[in-house]
């Protein structure tokens, strides 16, 4: 009977349950979106609404400067503008200028800021355009970028790498980028628990305040809790402050069904036992709770406590809720859903909040960051500007007062600069004091580089213990990489944006608020608390901020996302309901995440496969699809109102709302280097996620033309037999870091225990992860105050063989070492002089060349490098800048680490000739031996299906695709591998290079991709036995660099005591350290100087003892603090 | 089962290569100089003057194991050595174009040269070659309108092999003929230019062996194979002789009018063992491997063709032997 219903029910949605099929080549979307939003797109989004549309009301909001001294005196800002990059030459002759020339020069790569202004001069009006008011650091492929829409041929005449992000900036030379960060969003009522004790929370922000407001249950009363008060302050005595008197209407607002008034009940009784009944009482109340202040302005003394408190009260408590006239009856509802969310939280724990969901976050990015230092140096310099009018006008004087000759563009430039090459984002306004917002671009590899674009920095403290905020939260699904997470400390604090993930900028809220209205929004200014809280109305809320109520919360939001879609409000508006709350929120916000997906109609995806066919013809772009409404974007909230299908195979037709266009974009750039994730463990992935960033390669197209302090390069790096998608799309095909090495799954000789690798010679000498180090050296040639300059001589002659010295070999008759020379240890690049002094000055016609001092930029280094180049410049302060690029070619030796593509790394074991190694029945040798036991315990099931694609690739003559959640499926490889006479299993007959007998296995061999990383044994390796000594304590120095000595730690002395070698102690703690002969009297006790006892004026009992230096200096620093320690002396013979 | 006949053999199996239970490998067999002799045969299936197949049957697999290994690290063969860069305007690295330099086949016949001493630090004729390579890049004075490829834009934008120039040391010129000094292949591509690039080397070549570094190897590879064998254990026919005959390389299993399998030439398979993934014929067949067949590929990289190669392998071997010998005489 069941079987028959069943059969019915399907005869029925016959016609529905068809199966969807499978939209081929969807993932060209993917590119296609790519090409408009781009990796780094957000950063250079944000940086263009702030130099275009921000930068222009912050101005505006600030446009008016006012003088004390001169009631007429004004300024006005009547326009700003950002300009295009250029450089000052001096004498305000500017230069336009290029990236690349300012990260050579050590310049910064900046806009001049202009305004237009009209002010009071003497008795006149003035209009002037274009002043100067300060520099803005510009973005790279910003709009005002001059790399933006040139060509690859153009950017190459730039010297820049048309792969090259973008989204940073150069500031002295350096390059620097301005990571996301990620925050709690501000205006939002967050219910959280907080010590036991339920709270509901609102930071409220706008441009002039930052406050949070809390009401908190106390003693099984609500109270408001705030910063600028001293006290709590019982929430019925909050409402009648703000104008709701009648205990009625405050229970109206806030709920009137049973619990809630019995909830309610102490509160408003607290009330009425503080006689507390109008508005003016509770002001007063107000009043004597407010924290006192410091400095009484003038303003403040006129006004009474309670103009003061009623003040407050509009501006500080819940700022962002507007207060027009002092009715405070939105902010009344306000408060009365944050008291009526408390009550909910605390009978149903599951209205609390998390304040972990990625609903609840927002973004920062470098535009509003800038945006805020911005408009604190701009107040800053208006400040300046009104105290120097403050001062000069009372002062008579010939010219009129010209306020433009006081205007100095080095306050807000150097403001800026400064930020941002230090990163600290000091904001006094708001007592915001951020360190590290800034990191110097990692250009190791062209994926460090990219990696750090799409980083995203949590303000979260990252010594604290704490899980909730680390762990993968799924709210974080598609729109950050779960994968891409460092290890350690910041683990699960920093993560990384996903392939598709968009930062969405602020859009105004007028159009929607009114577009609201007109979708059957009705103000609550209008209603009274019952209708407020109707079960069938549903409150309607913008960016946090309540816009009033619906009838019909559905096609309200039916409404808005068919607008959304036809394009009459912003893609990135998002509308979704909170049926608990009973509330419809909107936002258009800046900072949230979002992301696009395929809308889903009737269980078929819009997007049909014509659509496809016209992308791939070139007809049919990106935003086309956006325009035609056949995708759009959801951010975290509204997804959460979606139905999202993942495969077409997945739409429900009842309940499906939206596609996935492709699930490998659920992952970051990073994680997108691995092939066959899906496949491995996944910390694995994670651990390639930190190691890609290592791993050298190409760094850019014009890496030849940069001169870094440290660069790594391979000499013939190759791109991935087995790519993926992500590769493409990042191009890391274009520019790899690693080379396909044949390997053998085997264990060899047992040099490869503990992940060691085993090299092939031959490889090696065929030029096998060969790579070149290049390190600069630099110098500036100052000029100082006194008139004298530091000087460059050339080479140095031996006096007697009139030969030049060693140490000058390499030097050019300039006294800069030549392009193509070899540079030894402590050779000398540069033969830079300087004055002996350097601010008294000179007296005239003394002779100055007499005793200047040697101040060489010598090499450093046990292994010999090449000259590269030469590069003489003058930099910012006009002073000469000289950088020299060395270079190193290297050849991998024991110890140097290398990885695939798995979290799978290792050091070379050993490096074997070619006729030592394994060989199979086609004379393959492989480049590498891998021992099989690195597979069982790390699960990397990826990196044996990336060799079986990589060998069926080689075959085929084809790149195989080992994409994530897709990629050419193991079953085909190994077809393909069988057709070219394979096993089917990838393993194959080896004999043994030593014996010439085939090997007793059979061994599992192809290409894997390995990277090389940077860390070096060359770089590494010290040993020391006699070297120099700390000054204080003459102990060995520390660390490689100083050459110190190895230490023999507390473990290593525990050993030895449990040993009992205690004459191998000694030795190694005092007579290989800092032992000493200290003459010490017996009679005393005390340290004799020179077999002389100070103290007991005799040499009679003194006597010479052995003892750490550390030892008596210790006893000279007791003494010298009025502590006495006397040694006993014994004879032990 | 049909009996195996008495050759030494390592069986397929499907999860491991086994000796037979009585077989402890060659190495313990006595060595009898007659018996050795009589079955000791060398067949040449296929020699070129860069690539050569032949079996060497029966010798023990360290015989065959040694000629291998020689012709891959000792016996000698000429290349670039040293490269005096006089000029390098190009962006390619000094050290990186000198190692190119040095992986470039030479054509010159290591037998009429001899190893230069450690000590030495000019070359003589007996014991160097000297090259030189002298490009400049420059614009194309006649370049075609609307072009933008770099072969019609520039002149000498690619730096090819043929390009390097032999500079015959003392009597050089006459006893090696041009033809037989230089690059092996002139395609082989050193660099990239733009004008106002240029390269100036002196490249100086010697002899040398592959141990030494792989440029010195006479060969691309030198490797050996054993002797497939293939034995039906059963008739085999219909589908599973398709099947059977699908799981080997082409030519190896033969169908016959009846449609019954059997084994044609066992030398092309190429031991994949593609066999074991059906049960039904897995147990159709034994493979198996002649231990004492080595089937020798010698792949020349253009110096000396591989036959000669393979008897240079053979002279050093008996040299060695013969200071071995001498030294226990001395004894």
């Amino acid at each position: 009977m069941g079987e028959l219903n069943k059969n019915t029910e399907w005869e029925s949605t016959k016609g529905l349950r068809e199966p969807i099929k499978e939209l081929e080549d969807k993932w060209k979307l993917v590119p296609s979106f790519l090409q408009v939003k781009g990796l780094v797109k957000q950063h250079i989004d944000s940086f263009n609404y702030f130099i275009n549309v921000e930068i222009k009301k912050i101005v505006q909001a600030n446009e008016k400067v006012f003088c004390d001294a001169d009631p007429l005196f004004y300024i006005k800002y009547l326009n700003a503008y950002v300009g295009t990059p250029d450089l000052e030459e001096g004498f305000n002759v500017t230069k336009p200028t290029t990236p690349h020339e300012c990260r050579l020069r050590d310049m910064t790569y900046s806009a001049p800021i202009t305004v237009d202004i009209e002010y009071i001069r003497g008795n006149q009006r003035v209009i002037k355009n274009k002043q100067l008011i300060g520099r803005m650091p510009l973005m790279l492929r910003s709009s005002n970028c001059v790399l933006t829409n040139k060509s690859d041929f153009e950017l190459a005449q730039l010297n820049e790498c048309p792969h090259d992000p973008g989204g940073y900036f150069i500031i002295r030379g350096q390059e620097k980028v301005i990571l996301i960060q990620e925050q709690l969003s501000r205006n939002r009522m967050i219910v959280d628990e907080f010590k036991g004790a339920i709270q509901c929370q609102v930071t409220s922000s706008t441009h002039e305040k930052k406050t949070r407001t809390n009401v908190i249950v106390k003693n099984g009363k609500y109270v408001l809790r705030h910063n600028a008060l001293t006290d709590d302050i019982p929430i019925a005595i909050a409402f009648k402050a703000m104008g709701i008197c009648s205990d009625q209407e405050i229970m109206q607002l806030i709920g009137t069904d049973d619990t809630t008034m019995k909830k309610m009940g102490p509160c408003i009784m607290e009330c009425h036992n503080l006689k507390i009944f109008t508005q003016n009482q509770a002001l007063a109340y107000f009043a004597s709770k407010l924290k006192v202040k410091r400095f009484q302005t003038a303003n403040s003394k006129s006004r009474s406590p309670i103009d003061e408190a009623r003040d407050l009260l509009a501006t500080t408590i819940l700022a962002h809720v507007a207060v027009e006239n002092y009715n405070f009856y939105v902010k009344a509802i306000y408060l009365a859903i944050m008291v009526r969310r408390v009550i909910d939280a605390e009978s149903n724990r599951t209205a609390i909040d998390d304040p972990d969901y990625y609903g609840n976050k927002r973004l920062e990015l470098a535009g509003s960051l800038l945006a805020l230092m911005f408009e604190d140096l701009f107040k800053r310099f208006n400040w300046e500007l009104k105290s120097i009018a403050d001062k000069i006008i009372p002062k008579v004087k010939a010219a009129p007062f010209d306020v433009v000759k006081h205007m100095r563009p080095d306050l807000i430039a150097n403001g800026l600069f400064a930020a941002i090459s230090s990163g600290n984002w000091t904001i006094k306004r708001f007592k915001m004091e951020r360190h590290g917002v800034t990191q110097v671009l990692s250009r190791l590899s062209y994926i460090s580089a990219l990696g750090m674009m799409t980083r995203v920095n949590s303000q979260f403290e990252k010594t604290r213990k704490v899980s909730g905020p680390r762990s993968l939260q799924p709210s974080q699904w598609g729109m950050l990489c779960p994968s891409d997470t460092p290890e350690g400390e910041g683990c699960g604090l920093v993560k990384n944006l996903a392939l598709m993930t968009h930062i969405t900028t602020e859009c105004s809220e007028e159009p929607i608020a009114r577009l609201a209205c007109n979708a059957g929004v009705e103000d609550v200014r209008l209603l009274g608390g019952e209708e407020i809280n109707h079960p069938a109305v549903y409150m309607v809320f913008l960016n946090g901020n309540i816009l009033g109520v619906s009838r019909q919360y559905k096609r309200l939001i039916r409404v808005f996302r068919m607008f959304r879609r036809r394009g009459l409000i912003s893609a990135f508006v998002s509308i979704y309901p909170n049926h608990n709350q009973r509330t419809v929120y909107i936002c258009s916000d800046g900072g949230r995440l979002c992301r696009p997906y395929i809308v889903v109609e009737n269980g078929h995806p819009l997007v049909q496969q014509s659509h496809i066919h016209e992308l791939k013809r070139g007809i049919r772009k990106f935003q086309d699809f956006l325009n035609d409404g056949l995708i759009e974007y959801l951010d975290v909230n509204e997804e959460n109102d979606s139905h999202i299908a993942t495969r077409e195979s997945d739409i429900d037709p009842y309940v499906t709302t939206h596609l996935e266009i492709e699930p490998f974009t659920v992952l970051g750039v990073c994680a997108g280097l691995v092939p066959y994730p899906h496949h491995n463990q996944s910390p694995r992935n994670t651990y390639q996620c930190a190691m890609g960033k290592q791993a050298m390669g190409t760094i850019g197209y014009n890496q030849k033309n940069r001169i870094d302090t440290l660069m790594y390069n391979l000499v013939y790096p190759q791109c991935p037999m087995v790519k993926t998608r992500t590769i493409e799309l990042t191009n890391f095909d274009k520019l790899p870091a690693g080379q396909n090495a044949t390997v053998a799954v085997m264990s060899y000789s047992g040099y490869d225990i503990e992940d060691a690798l085993i090299l092939n010679r031959a490889s090696i000498d065929r030029g096998y992860g060969r790579c070149l180090v290049y390190k600069s050296a630099k110098t500036t040639m100052k000029r100082y105050s006194n008139q004298t300059s530091d000087r460059i001589l050339g080479p140095s002659r031996d006096a007697n063989t009139g030969k030049v010295i060693r140490a000058h070999d390499i030097l050019d008759t300039d006294g800069i070492a030549a392009p193509g020379e070899m540079v030894e240890n402590r050779q000398v690049l540069i033969n830079k002089q300087m004055p002996p002094a350097t601010l008294n000055p000179v007296a005239q016609g003394q002779p100055q060349s007499v005793d200047y001092k040697d101040v060489p930029i010598t090499y450093k280094g046990p292994v010999e490098s090449y000259i590269e180049k030469v590069m003489v410049s003058s930099n910012s302060e006009d002073a000469f800048l000289i950088k020299i690029l060395l270079r190193q070619t290297r050849i991998p030796e024991i110890g140097d680490k290398f990885s695939s593509r798995h979290g799978q790394k290792g050091v070379t074991g050993l490096i074997v000739q070619q006729e030592d190694m394994p060989f199979n029945d086609r004379g393959i040798c492989p480049d590498m031996i891998m021992n099989p036991h690195g597979f069982p315990s790390r699960m990397t099931v990826g990196k044996t299906i990336e060799l079986l694609a990589g060998k069926a690739g080689l075959m085929e003559g084809k790149f195989h695709y080992g994409t994530a959640f897709g990629g050419s499926k193991v079953k085909d490889v190994c077809n393909e591998l069988e057709k070219h006479g394979y096993n089917y299993h990838g393993k194959d007959i080896f004999y043994s290079g030593l014996t010439g007998e085939p090997l007793e296995a059979y061994i599992y061999s192809g290409p894997v991709y390995y990277q090389k990383l940077k860390h070096m044994v060359q770089d590494k390796m010290h040993a020391r036995a006699r070297g120099p000594r700390a000054v204080l304590t003459r102990q060995p120095t520390e660390g490689r660099s100083r050459d110190g000595g190895l230490r023999l730690g507390e473990m290593e002395r525990d050993c030895l005591i449990g040993y009992g070698a205690s004459m191998l102690l000694m030795e190694r703690l005092m007579l290989a350290s800092d032992a000493f002969s200290a003459d010490i009297c017996g009679e005393c006790g005390r340290l004799a100087s020179r077999a002389w006892c100070h103290a007991c004026r005799s040499s009679a009992a003194v006597s010479t003892v052995e003892m750490p230096y550390a030892c008596k200096l210790l006893f000279q620093e007791l003494a010298s603090m009025n502590i006495v320690p006397k040694l006993t002396l014994k004879r032990y013979c | 089962m049909p009996k195996l006949d008495q050759k030494p053999r390592v069986m397929l199996e499907e999860f491991r290569v086994k000796n037979a239970p009585d077989d402890y490998g060659m190495a313990d067999e006595k060595w009898n100089f007659k018996k050795f002799a009589k079955n000791m045969r060398i067949v040449i299936v296929r020699l070129d003057n860069f690539e050569m197949e032949f079996d060497l049957i029966g010798v023990q697999p360290a015989f065959a194991n040694a000629f291998r290994r020689l012709m891959l690290s000792e016996v000698p063969s000429m290349a670039i050595e040293k490269v005096m860069i006089k000029n390098n305007t190009s962006i390619i690295q000094d050290e990186v174009l000198a190692h190119r330099l040095g992986l470039i086949p030479l054509k010159a016949d290591p037998r009429l040269f001899e190893y230069r001493p450690e000590d030495a630090t000019v070359g003589t004729e007996f014991d160097t070659l000297e090259f030189s390579l002298k490009v400049k890049c420059s614009n194309n004075k006649s370049q075609p309108k609307d072009s933008f490829r770099p072969e019609d834009l520039y002149e000498n934008h690619s730096v090819y092999s043929s390009q390097i120039k032999w500079c015959p040391l003392g009597n050089q010129a006459s006893v090696h003929k041009e033809a037989d000094v230089g690059p092996v292949h002139g395609d082989i591509l050193i660099s990239k230019m733009r004008p106002g690039h240029e390269l100036d080397l002196h490249l100086v070549a010697v002899k040398g062996i592959g141990k030494d570094h792989a440029k010195f190897s006479p060969v691309a590879t030198a490797s050996y194979r054993l002797l497939p064998d293939i034995t039906l254990t059963r008739e085999v026919t219909g589908g599973e002789a398709t099947l059977l005959q699908s799981c080997f390389s082409p030519g190896v299993i033969g169908i016959d009018s009846e449609g019954r399998a059997f084994v044609q030439e066992a030398r092309y398979d190429t031991c994949s063992r593609n066999v074991y993934r059906y049960d039904e014929i897995k147990d159709s067949v034994i493979l198996s491997r002649i231990r004492d067949h080595f089937i020798f590929n010698v792949e020349s990289v253009g110096a000396m063709p591989p036959n000669i190669i393979f008897i240079q392998a053979v002279k050093i071997l008996r040299d060695k032997c013969k200071s071995l010998l001498d030294e226990l005489n001395t004894l």
